[in-house]
């Protein structure tokens, strides 16, 4: 179904997050093969955010997975570890705030020193709550904003105007399980009863998390290592008009096992203009995702929550 | 010759919820109390909790009277276009002389170091600076002149990190212990549609139902998600999603996925933090009561005046006092807690 929209100068960009789940390495690098030759995403974004002892894994297919990307006309940028404590953590961040050949998403507070007065991003786990931070950190270097999850409509748009004057991008996750804790312990170890240095790598079992259920059976949350994730998957397909509108020109998707070349498809034409807000939604529930939508945060409501968007309805 | 005892005498910094709450800490021994204002600039911003203006000058009054000093929290995370009421709070903590602020967001930092250069900031739990060079961002942007430590740290990690930032740590030592990064958690409003960042609140009251059966089995929920369910006469702390028990495919039975409801207690621990390099000890619990607080920190003032002179600290009656009677060194003790 075709829907009228007003298009601006900027069709915005659909982005590719970073892999949060511990995927086996051959399965990781083909993921990313087909994004590079399939995908409608014009960046991705690479590196291990959660855990420090898997990206050892990852690290013979880096070099060939990014030239396929760039090859398939993607931007490659290197997202830094969130949580970072350990001795291994920290030499994680630094050697990829030292690579000076490619653009990086600072993800807590060592990152922003390590990349301050050079242009990047700022990952969605650095609290980037008001303009103040923002231009605060604008005037350190930082390009692009991927804000937390849980910032309202309310405080995007207010962003979203200070990042104008200041000549800044503003990006949202807009589909995949939503980060909403860290923690330094290994809840995946602690379910196999084990601790974090000897887990074993338990957490690839589990390539879209770990399901943890309520006492009367119904699932809650996902654990992903020392992640706690939501249970349902984000879609903002339905309010992608009202935050291009409100000057949001990034839009995020959290890789999952599921068909991710149609998610980015799915978006790409909601995006345009040439998908309704329902037929988006339509697809994506064909993904048999196993969990339902949310998209509380973005109204101000409990996370868990869905709200039919108020523009939703096709003409 | 007398031996060098490794350490110096460090401040005993004390919760203050209310006004009496910050004079009985006061009087039973606090070197500084911290507390918040009466809305969500703070992380405890609970009905029936904090100060307004006048009592906070009232309070700072008292407390300098008694070389008490006077933190005020102002550590949550200002939406963009609420950001006055968080610049309020700083201009009103610099008009009244408060001892330090204590801050956890960049925006709030900034305006605070710009605009209060003579003020002392230190830098809250709340901005999740868990690594030497965290850290140092925000001494170098802020003069921040005191880090207070996330509870997640072994103790040779806060002497590591201690060797390498310029400014002092506090750690905290006695009391409640959630278990995700503070300032990185967002259960609550996943929940309940109130932030942990940006209201200031974790598992608000207001949202918790108790449920009760035929049985007595008492169900808790947060929202509409059940976080515990207790039988007749068990002790139930009080319920957050990250004390709660759990189902998952790789456990046979119901478990608490993330931590058992235990408090922190690091008596056992304090001469080793304060080698460490930690000089200001922190207890939590805005929330708790004046008796409570007046055990705790009388019992914690003469640990540290015994542990100076050399003396057992002899801290053996805490454990009563503690959640659920039941405590943990938590990752302070060792990395097995990982």
């Amino acid at each position: 179904m075709m829907v009228e929209m007003k298009v601006d100068a900027q069709p915005g960009e659909i982005t590719l997050g970073p892999v949060l789940f511990n995927w086996k390495p051959e399965s990781w690098r083909d993921f990313y093969f087909r994004i590079a030759d399939e995908a409608p995403v014009t960046a991705v974004y690479l590196g291990e955010t959660v855990c420090s002892k898997r990206a050892v894994l990852f690290e013979p297919y880096y070099q060939t997975v990014a030239e396929r990307l760039a090859a398939g006309g993607k931007t490659i940028v290197f997202s830094t570890l969130s949580e970072v404590v350990l001795k291994l953590d920290r030499n994680l961040v630094e050697s990829v705030c030292a690579t000076a050949d490619h653009l990086v998403e600072a993800n807590d507070g060592s990152a922003l020193l390590a990349l301050q007065g050079r242009p990047h991003h700022i990952g969605p786990f650095v609290n980037v709550y008001n303009e103040r931070t923002l231009g605060f950190l604008a005037g350190k270097g930082a390009r692009n904003f991927c804000l937390p999850p849980e910032v309202p409509a309310t405080a995007i748009r207010a962003l979203c105007a200070a990042a104008q004057g200041l000549g800044v991008s503003i990006e949202v996750q807009v589909f995949g399980r939503i980060p909403l804790a860290l923690s330094a312990r290994c809840y995946h170890a602690r379910a196999h009863g084990r601790i974090k240095d000897s887990c074993q790598f338990v957490c690839d079992n589990d390539a879209d998390g770990l399901q943890l259920r309520m006492l009367d059976g119904r699932p809650f949350l996902t654990v992903n290592g020392i992640q706690t994730m939501s249970h349902d998957y984000l879609n903002l397909a339905a309010e992608l008009p009202e935050l291009r509108a409100i000057g949001v020109s990034r839009f995020r998707l959290s890789p999952h096992t599921c068909d991710m070349i149609e998610v980015a498809t799915i978006f790409r034409a909601a995006l345009d203009g040439r998908l309704s807000s329902a037929d988006a939604t339509a697809r994506l529930q064909a993904l048999s995702l196993g969990a339902p939508f949310s998209n509380g945060f973005y109204y101000g409501k409990p996370g868990f929550t869905w709200t039919t968007a108020p523009t939703a309805a096709a003409p | 010759m007398t031996e060098e005892p490794g350490y110096r005498r460090p401040e005993l910094v004390c919760p203050a919820g209310t006004p009496a709450g910050l004079r009985t800490a006061v009087d039973a021994g606090a070197d500084a109390v911290y507390c918040g204002l009466q809305n969500e600039t703070n992380a405890r911003n609970f009905p029936g909790l904090n100060f307004t203006p006048a009592e906070l000058e009232q309070s700072i009054a008292y407390a300098h009277a008694r070389a008490a000093k006077v933190l005020l929290a102002v550590n949550t995370f200002p939406p963009a276009g609420r950001f006055a009421l968080w610049r309020e709070a700083i201009d009103l903590a610099a008009r009244l002389g408060v001892d330090a602020m204590i801050v956890g967001d960049i925006g709030v930092a900034d305006y605070a170091a710009r605009t209060h250069p003579q003020l002392r900031l230190h830098l809250s739990v709340q901005a999740g600076a868990s690594s030497p060079e965290a850290i140092r961002f925000y001494c170098q942007e802020f003069g921040i002149k005191r880090v207070v430590l996330p509870r997640i740290l072994t103790v040779p990690e806060i002497a590591d990190i201690h060797s390498q930032i310029p400014c002092e740590i506090e750690a905290f030592i006695f009391g409640n212990i959630g278990m995700m990064a503070e300032g990185r958690c967002s259960l609550t409003n996943y929940a309940t549609g109130l932030s942990t960042n940006m209201d200031g609140v974790c598992s608000p009251a207001a949202h918790v139902h108790y449920e009760e059966d035929a049985d007595r089995n008492l169900t808790i929920k947060l929202g509409p998600f059940t976080i515990d369910r207790f039988a007749c006469g068990e002790s139930a702390g009080y319920p957050t999603i990250c004390k709660g028990r759990y189902l998952c495919g790789a456990k046979p039975a119901a478990y608490y996925a993330f931590e058992e409801p235990v408090s922190l207690n690091l008596s056992a621990l304090l001469p080793d933090l304060m080698r460490a390099g930690v000089t200001a000890l922190k207890i939590e619990g805005r929330q708790r009561s004046r008796a409570y607080v007046r055990a705790v920190v009388s019992a914690f003032r003469r640990a540290v005046d015994a542990i100076m002179e050399g003396r057992d600290p002899g801290l053996a009656g805490l454990l009563a006092l503690t959640e659920g009677h039941r405590e943990t060194e938590g990752a302070f003790g060792g990395k097995t807690w990982r």
